[in-house]
């Protein structure tokens, strides 16, 4: 089966940003007895089926997502294609 | 004085800022409509609390992208004042009206409930009427009120008097324990290097009737009225 391209889109609060939802999560993994996660980060990912025949696809998802899928201020990003 | 009032998708505050300035400053007050591009001739624009398009992806992220907003932020660099509360903060730093970032509570709890706020500078047009180092008691509702930016810009907001607003304990002493959602130095107001921009979580228009439980809100919009007035007379917009 066709299926089109696809860029995922990991967005994680940079480093040295305190993330109070990874630091709950940790803090739940030990008391659960799990002691050897060390720490854990927290963050989103978005899946953006693409059009791969647009030329400038790669420009457009970097613009997307300093614009609007992660804030440049607290926020960094990776992108991964899949075909 | 003539003040609009944002009404986005999710916008929940919007009747009680629309109450505070009509019924209690007793001024010209209209709803502006998020798809709408017509400021209607206001001197002030006010975004209201809320959940705007459901507080997806961030706070604020999406309501930043509506046509009134790119109106608004026309207004805002022309001079025009705008006040951002609560949800409105977190839109105005999403569109770089504002500094900064509000990030989730330090505690992850959505937190309800009076705070103590210190004048911190009471040259700006949102706290012209109020004493130096003079303590508000304010509400808070919100989950994501934890103001942050990089050290060395906290810094330069702080000499320049940026910060308008820091939460404090009864007494006015800046504490921890007085700090609700883990904003660096404490901070709960900001306006932007003009000074025609204000953000702030804590929600004056809940606060400008002691019938309410505090009339110290009204400070807040006591000062843009004199702002405005005076902007008027020296020929601004």
């Amino acid at each position: 089966m066709d299926s089109n391209e696809k860029a995922v889109v990991y967005v994680r609060l940079k480093e040295g940003v305190l993330d109070p939802q990874g630091l709950t999560i940790h803090k739940a993994l030990l008391q659960m007895g799990y002691s050897d996660f060390l720490s854990v980060r927290s963050g989103r990912f978005f899946e953006l089926e693409i059009n791969s025949e647009c030329a400038d696809i790669d420009r457009e998802i970097g613009e997307v997502c300093s614009k609007l899928l992660a804030n440049p201020v607290i926020e960094e990003f990776t992108v991964e294609r899949i075909r | 004085m003539k003040v609009g009032v944002v009404t986005f998708p999710g916008s929940n505050c919007d009747y009680d800022a629309y109450a505070a300035v009509k019924s209690v400053l007793k001024e010209d007050v209209e709803f502006l409509w998020h798809k709408s591009t017509d400021l209607c001739g206001s001197d002030m624009v006010i975004l209201p609390g809320g959940f705007s398009y459901g507080d997806y992806l961030r706070a604020g992220a999406i309501a930043r992208f509506s046509p009134l907003m790119e109106e608004i932020v026309r207004f805002a660099h022309s001079g025009g004042m705008v006040m951002g509360v609560c949800n409105g903060f977190q839109v105005l730093t999403e569109c770089g009206l504002l500094p900064g970032a509000l990030m989730r509570n330090r505690h992850l709890r959505f937190s309800c409930k009076y705070v103590y706020l210190r004048v911190e500078n009471n040259g700006s047009r949102f706290t012209g009427a109020c004493r130096p180092g003079e303590i508000l008691r304010i509400p808070i509702a919100h989950g994501e009120g934890n103001y942050y930016y990089f050290e060395d810009d906290i810094r330069r907001l702080e000499d320049s008097g940026q910060v308008v607003f820091r939460y404090v304990d009864h007494d006015g002493r800046v504490t921890d324990e007085a700090n609700p959602n883990g904003s660096a130095n404490n901070i709960a107001g900001i306006i932007n290097r003009e000074g025609n921009v204000l953000g702030m979580m804590p929600h004056p228009e809940r606060a400008v009737e002691d019938l309410l439980g505090s009339a110290d809100g009204l400070r807040v919009f006591e000062s843009v009225r004199t702002a405005c007035l005076a902007m008027a007379g020296a020929g601004g917009n």
